[in-house]
């Protein structure tokens, strides 16, 4: 049930990535002060609001998961965070590529979004290591889930309360798309969220088939064979299977 | 035998049992943790006197590490709260310790008690072990490192003050229940309070800062604010959270 309709998603954001890629290289003008390194923010930005709104989804998945107790709740959490956390890697390099070439250093601490970016990323760190610690299935993913939930609700308030924190206030991203912002440079900057939200979207997908893939296969080689050794022992892992949420059903 | 029943069932009627019999109230519970929490803490000295002691080593380290004999404004501020924070890790770090090891947590959830009441109780005796903390650290701060006047920030040091150790008692119990029951529970404490602190310390510093300057300014209302607004959050956050962490 979860592989199906992915060859079309799959296309669409094939499809969506090249269409943009055109548009972002040769129909978008170039930026008058930055010129061509400006283009570097139809990936950068992009892609941080969809890892921010990764983790949010995360813990929204969370509090379904406490709220119903079905463990799938807390594979689909899983892999919504691991997969924010993977593209999060991308918004601090590309940010700091940005910054190299905008500002002319590495890292800028008086940026507020930069800051408190790299406070979330250093909290969902540890939702690994956090899991990995804990042996007992039920018992990880409810001490998952509160992570998430809590870790999710620090995104929105760690943004704010660092933006306060500085005395320089640059014009956000969001403001600029509504006011500053020629009318071609919006077009691309919404198909460049739209196909990375896709991109997101696809590989959440293919995350969560491939997990209920490997839990079916185990599945029918525990009835397959009369020896409960064949079927390889479970690891220890950071990662839930579906294996434990498919005989709750 | 049944003049056993008989006997057991005078017992019941005494006033003392009735008040046994009905369920326990809030208060009552609390009440009792909290006694047991500062009884145990009275007995070992297990947090407190630690958590003083790494402070003033802190202070020390500042000392050499900035090679400044004393420290004004936005320097001293930053001094006192990261040292504050790292001292009151170790707090929390032990605070559910005794429990997961000497099955504190099963007595508790064998007794009919919400189990709210370990949050309330555990947050305020995280609250209790900060102020005994900063009354030693404080102290030494002004001797050893302070540049300006102790007396002068005072009053509203001891705002400030409050508002962080409620944000660190809510943020802190909530961790250290989550982390307690792992393998690495004294890796992921550190691990996961202080990126949850930075928030507190960004506020509390930056609401020091006026205080620690050399005319001494004002108390900035806005970070009081933000301070207490972020505190609250939290406290729900973790009276939302808690009973999940509990469950066995």
């Amino acid at each position: 049930m979860y592989g199906k309709r992915l060859r079309g998603l799959a296309l669409t954001t094939c499809a969506a990535l090249t269409l943009t890629l055109v548009a972002v290289l040769f129909w978008a003008p170039n930026d008058a002060t930055e010129g061509f390194l400006q283009k570097i923010f139809y990936v950068h930005v992009p892609l941080a609001i969809v890892t921010l709104s990764g983790f949010i989804a995360g813990g929204l998945m969370a509090i379904q998961h406490l709220r119903t107790r079905d463990a799938r709740w807390d594979v689909r959490s899983y892999v919504a965070i691991h997969i924010s956390l993977v593209f999060g890697v991308g918004v601090l390099i590309t940010g700091s590529i940005w910054a190299k070439g905008a500002w002319g250093h590495w890292w800028v601490w008086d940026e507020p979004t930069l800051v408190s970016f790299l406070l979330v990323m250093l909290l969902y760190a540890t939702y690994q290591p956090l899991r990995f610690a804990i042996e007992d299935p039920d018992r990880q993913a409810r001490a998952a889930s509160v992570f998430a939930i809590t870790a999710g609700v620090f995104v929105p308030i760690c943004f704010t309360i660092v933006r306060l924190s500085s005395a320089y206030v640059h014009p956000r991203t969001l403001d600029n798309i509504s006011g500053d912002l020629p009318g071609r440079m919006q077009v691309v900057f919404w198909m460049a969220l739209a196909s990375i939200g896709l991109l997101w979207l696809l590989l959440w997908r293919y995350e969560m088939a491939s997990k209920h893939a490997s839990a079916q296969l185990r599945r029918l080689r525990r009835l397959l064979s009369d020896d409960e050794d064949d079927a390889a022992p479970l690891r220890r892992s950071a990662a839930p299977t579906m294996t434990h949420a498919g005989s709750a059903r | 035998m049944s003049a056993l029943r008989d006997g057991a069932d005078e017992r019941l009627e005494t006033p003392a049992a009735a008040a046994l019999r009905a369920p326990p109230t809030m208060r009552s519970v609390v009440g009792a943790l909290l006694r047991k929490e500062l009884r145990v803490e009275l007995r070992t000295f297990e947090s407190v006197p630690a958590m003083s002691l790494f402070s003033v080593t802190t202070y020390v380290l500042f000392h050499f590490g900035l090679q400044k004999d004393t420290v004004t404004g936005s320097l001293a501020s930053g001094v006192l709260w990261v040292t504050l924070l790292f001292a009151s890790v170790l707090g929390i770090n032990r605070l559910f310790v005794a429990d997961a090891e000497q099955g504190g947590f099963d007595g508790f959830l064998l007794s009919p008690a919400d189990r709210s009441a370990l949050l309330l109780a555990k947050a305020l005796a995280l609250f209790i072990y900060l102020l005994a903390l900063e009354l030693v650290a404080v102290p030494a701060f002004a001797l050893l490192l302070l540049g300006s006047s102790l007396a002068a920030a005072m009053p509203g040091l001891l705002v400030v003050l409050a508002l962080g150790n409620l944000g660190v008692a809510a943020i802190g119990t909530l961790v250290g229940a989550l982390a307690v029951r792992t393998r690495a529970r004294d890796l992921l404490g550190p691990l996961l309070s202080l990126p949850l602190l930075v928030p507190v310390v960004i506020g509390c510093a930056l609401a020091t800062t006026p205080l620690f300057a050399v005319p001494a300014g004002g108390l900035p209302l806005r970070w009081l604010l933000t301070l207490g607004l972020y505190d609250l959050v939290f406290a729900v956050i973790a009276f939302a959270l808690f009973d999940f962490l509990l469950e066995d």
